[in-house]
């Protein structure tokens, strides 16, 4: 079973425009920065929204704009969970989870709606209403009454988000398990890396209405093609063209890397890589620029100094290492990082 | 509560208007022929004036619920002009002086009226002068409150409801049935009960278009009306239970029902 | 000011009032309470006392029951003209008027519409299944007199309504809402919008109408003037004009 999308969505100036495909068994994240489009794309899946383009689902068309074909969203079989589970307020947590069951006419709908219940551990909340619940709970409600109706395709809108920090972890390993035994398409989108990480087996990196990117976790962050990517590794990411070794940025300044090739890169600096110096160094580093401290903020035992100059950059050095050069917001420094800790890739 | 200290003016003022409300009542109150009341409301003209008012009340309280609530929905559903305009529709009779909306309604329904006069030349039916009239006035003056409350209750819903019981399945009317009416509930209420106090007022509309006539078209307003030239005391007692039973509907309703009130 | 000013100044006061009206009286203001069945013929009464007396009068029509209840709730007013005499004597025994005098008298006839479509010729007529027929409240001079007259004539009838006032029976019969209705024959002399049926003097009901000064008046001299012309030849040939029978 797989889901095959090109869509396309207009609305107030803004573009969606993505091809993506899905296969059962692999849980497929889309990442991206909000205002994406992370949202339409979701919503013109489920058929809750217009758009253009075609959408197959297990060979059935469920979207066909040159053909006139639209699947109404009741008969898609594609079950949504909400970023703040959207339970019936007026229905008990049990009869929440049967309301799918009953709309699609299965047989014994509060039966088969407690035992799912009880699977997860939920089956003392049975008659409690919705209000009653905490966050964690209600959002596995939502889960399991999206699941409950068997859908062909899940769709998850940051499943996480709205949730406590503590929680999440619990909710996340629920959610895992759940998909893990969910034998249909799984599509979720989320802005929070660590979501897509931990749930996704292949992530679609969305920026501004694009697919900058795609692959497995590790690839997309190993090779970011985008600063949203990069920031969530936490590497600093430089484009510019390559000549020799040399990669030119805009604005004339320019990085020696080893081998840069030729044509548009990306260049990848990790801010370990980055040294600071109260005065210009003298020493093998190729690299040498200045630049201004634009914030100084404290990971741990560990400093993320901000530079801004022709080169901005992101160093991470020591606490002790800040104090003793005087590293403050506005002070001058000079970065050096050695050519051999560039890595560059095609754009 | 806050602790700021409200103004002495905006105290003085608000017992003002209070006293607008109190005093009628309490002259209602305090005249009433306390003695005689017994005998007022065991009257035949009283009985049968309160047991029209209240199927006319209750009926049109209905209707308007059959046909005021799809049209919330449409309203609730439609922008910019269309939705100005439809709106100073369905408004204009709460804004219109009673007895000109009664004699609109002779215009369109009457023996001679728009529709009334085809109605009477290929049936024989005529409208004016039978409970069904009263009906008919009271449904046209009532009816905006419910709409209106309904709308409201409709345009804050979270749409998202509706969407997740469509992406469990549910079709059109299952959505409509056991999601959006149950999530109305407050709305609708407090807008049937807006209604019904309405309806059982009226007088305008009703007298112009319905007539008068014990029994058939004479509710307790007209009927304390036409007491109070003849028989005070019957008016004045009529008017009280008209005032017990405004008064217990709204202290009987619980806060959390009446919602947008 | 200098005293020198003051005197022409006052001269100027004392000329500008005098150059007001020297001789004509000033305008009054009369507010008269009426029968709805006398409006036509009060109406004219009115302008004629305008321009004979300068005397602004304002009326009141409505069902006698009704006016009656406003001046007992304390209505201002400086004339009542009721269209029968209980309703005068219940105000007598109010003490709000002292003497009353009987200035016209009115008799029913049957209102139907212009062509008469319904071929209604007598009150027994009225009786007929399907015939729509409103009547005035019998709280109103109009109606009691009509239910007086269908007694002497031994017919039941099932009014679709009983109105306020004679003059809203005579107007749902007029906009066609009713096949026919008991009203005065002043107001079918009157509208030109209804063609009227005659009741037999031995059913019909003389109804007297009297007039009489409020003792709480606030133009007396006023009140007096209308009450005269009322009684007076030209009065009693409006009245005449309108339907009426005089005195």
């Amino acid at each position: 079973m797989t889901l095959d999308a090109v869509v396309r969505v207009r609305r107030n100036g803004f573009t969606l425009d993505v091809a993506l495909t899905a296969a059962a068994g692999e849980t497929v994240a889309v990442l991206g920065p909000n205002g994406a489009g992370k949202t339409t794309l979701l919503r013109a899946l489920a058929g809750l929204d217009e758009m253009e383009g075609r959408v197959v689902l297990d060979g059935e068309v469920l979207e066909d704009t040159s053909q006139g074909v639209h699947v109404p969203a009741e008969r898609r079989r594609a079950g949504l969970v909400f970023q703040d589970h959207v339970l019936f307020p007026h229905l008990s947590v049990v009869e929440n989870v049967a309301f799918g069951l009953r709309a699609q006419k299965r047989p014994h709908p509060a039966a088969v709606a407690q035992r799912w219940l009880v699977e997860a551990g939920l089956g003392d909340r049975a008659g409690a209403l919705p209000r009653a619940l905490s966050g964690g709970q209600a959002q596995r409600v939502a889960l399991i009454r999206a699941l409950a109706t068997e859908p062909r395709l899940l769709l998850l809108d940051e499943p996480l988000s709205a949730l406590d920090v503590s929680v999440r972890a619990e909710v996340r390993r629920e959610l895992t398990r759940q998909l893990d035994s969910f034998r249909g398409v799984r599509l979720l989108v989320t802005h929070d890396p660590v979501e897509a990480m931990a749930l996704a087996d292949r992530l679609v990196v969305l920026e501004g209405g694009l697919v900058v990117q795609s692959g497995t976790p590790d690839d997309v962050t190993a090779r970011p093609r985008s600063r949203f990517v990069a920031d969530l590794a936490g590497v600093n990411l430089l484009r510019g063209r390559a000549h020799g070794d040399q990669v030119l940025l805009a604005g004339d300044a320019s990085v020696a890397a080893v081998s840069a090739g030729e044509g548009d890169v990306f260049a990848v600096i990790h801010p370990r890589a980055v040294a600071l110096y109260r005065s210009r160094p003298d020493g093998t580093p190729r690299n040498v620029w200045h630049g201004e401290v634009d914030s100084v903020d404290l990971h741990g035992d560990r400093v993320r100094v901000r530079v801004k100059g022709p080169v901005p950059l992101v160093a991470e050095v020591t606490r002790g290492a800040t104090l003793e050069l005087g590293l403050t917001a506005g002070a001058t420094v000079w970065m050096a990082v050695k050519a051999t800790e560039v890595s560059v890739y095609p754009a | 509560m806050s602790r700021a200290k409200i103004p002495a003016a905006i105290g003085i003022l608000a017992a003002l208007g209070l006293l607008l409300f109190l005093l009628p009542l309490a002259g209602l109150i305090v005249r009433a022929p306390w003695n005689q009341a017994l005998g007022e409301l065991t009257d035949p003209t009283t009985t049968t004036a309160l047991g029209l008012s209240l199927f006319c009340s209750l009926t049109a309280t209905a209707i308007a619920l059959i046909l005021g609530i799809p049209l919330a929905m449409i309203l609730a559903r439609t922008r910019g002009t269309l939705r100005n305009v439809l709106r100073a529709l369905t408004t204009l009779p709460m804004v219109l002086p009673p007895v000109v909306g009664g004699v609109a309604l002779l215009l369109a329904f009457g023996r001679r009226g728009l529709v009334g006069s085809l109605l009477y030349q290929a049936f024989g039916i005529q409208i004016p002068f039978t409970t069904a009239a009263a009906v008919m006035a009271e449904t046209f003056v009532a009816m905006p409150f419910l709409v209106i409350a309904v709308e409201a209750g409709l345009r804050s819903l979270d749409h998202r409801y509706e969407e997740a019981a469509r992406s469990l399945g549910a079709g059109y009317w299952r959505v409509f049935v056991r999601v959006t009416l149950p999530l109305l509930r407050p709305a609708i209420f407090s807008g049937a009960v807006l209604c019904w106090a309405r309806a059982l007022g009226e007088f305008g509309a009703t007298i112009t278009f319905a007539g008068n006539f014990p029994g058939r078209t004479q509710t307790v307003p007209i009927a304390v009306y036409i007491a109070l030239e003849t028989r005070p005391e019957a008016a004045i007692t009529l008017s009280l239970i008209l005032l017990v039973v405004s008064v217990a509907l709204l202290a009987g309703m619980r806060e959390r029902w009446l919602g947008a009130l | 000011m200098r005293r020198r000013a003051l005197a022409p100044l006052a001269l100027f006061l004392v000329a500008a009032c005098g150059l007001q009206s020297p001789a004509a009286p000033t305008r009054t203001a009369l507010t008269v309470f009426a029968a709805a069945s006398l409006q036509p013929a009060f109406d004219k009464i009115g302008k004629v006392l305008e321009t004979s007396q300068n005397v602004d009068t304002t009326f009141s029509y409505a069902g006698t029951q009704t006016l009656v209840a406003q001046l007992t709730q304390g209505a201002p007013a400086d004339v009542f003209a009721s269209a029968d005499t209980t309703h005068m004597a219940s105000l007598q025994s109010a003490g709000l008027v002292q003497e009353s005098k009987i200035f016209a008298h009115n008799r029913l006839e049957i209102a139907v519409a212009k062509g008469n479509p319904k071929g209604i010729r007598s009150l027994a007529d009225l009786a007929r299944p399907g015939l729509v027929v409103v009547l005035a409240d019998p709280s109103v001079p109009a109606g009691k007199y009509a239910q007086q007259a269908l007694a002497k004539a031994q017919v039941t009838v099932h009014p679709a309504s009983l109105e306020q006032q004679v003059t809203g029976v005579l107007s749902k019969v007029a906009l066609g809402e009713a096949d026919a209705g008991i009203v005065y024959v002043s107001d079918i002399a009157t509208s030109g919008k209804v063609d009227g049926v005659a009741i037999p003097d031995d059913q019909n009901v003389i109804a007297d109408y009297p007039i009489a000064i409020l003792k709480p008046a606030q133009n007396a001299s006023g009140a007096k003037a209308f009450v005269d012309l009322v009684l007076a030849a030209d009065g009693q040939a409006i009245l005449k004009a309108a339907g009426f029978g005089g005195v």
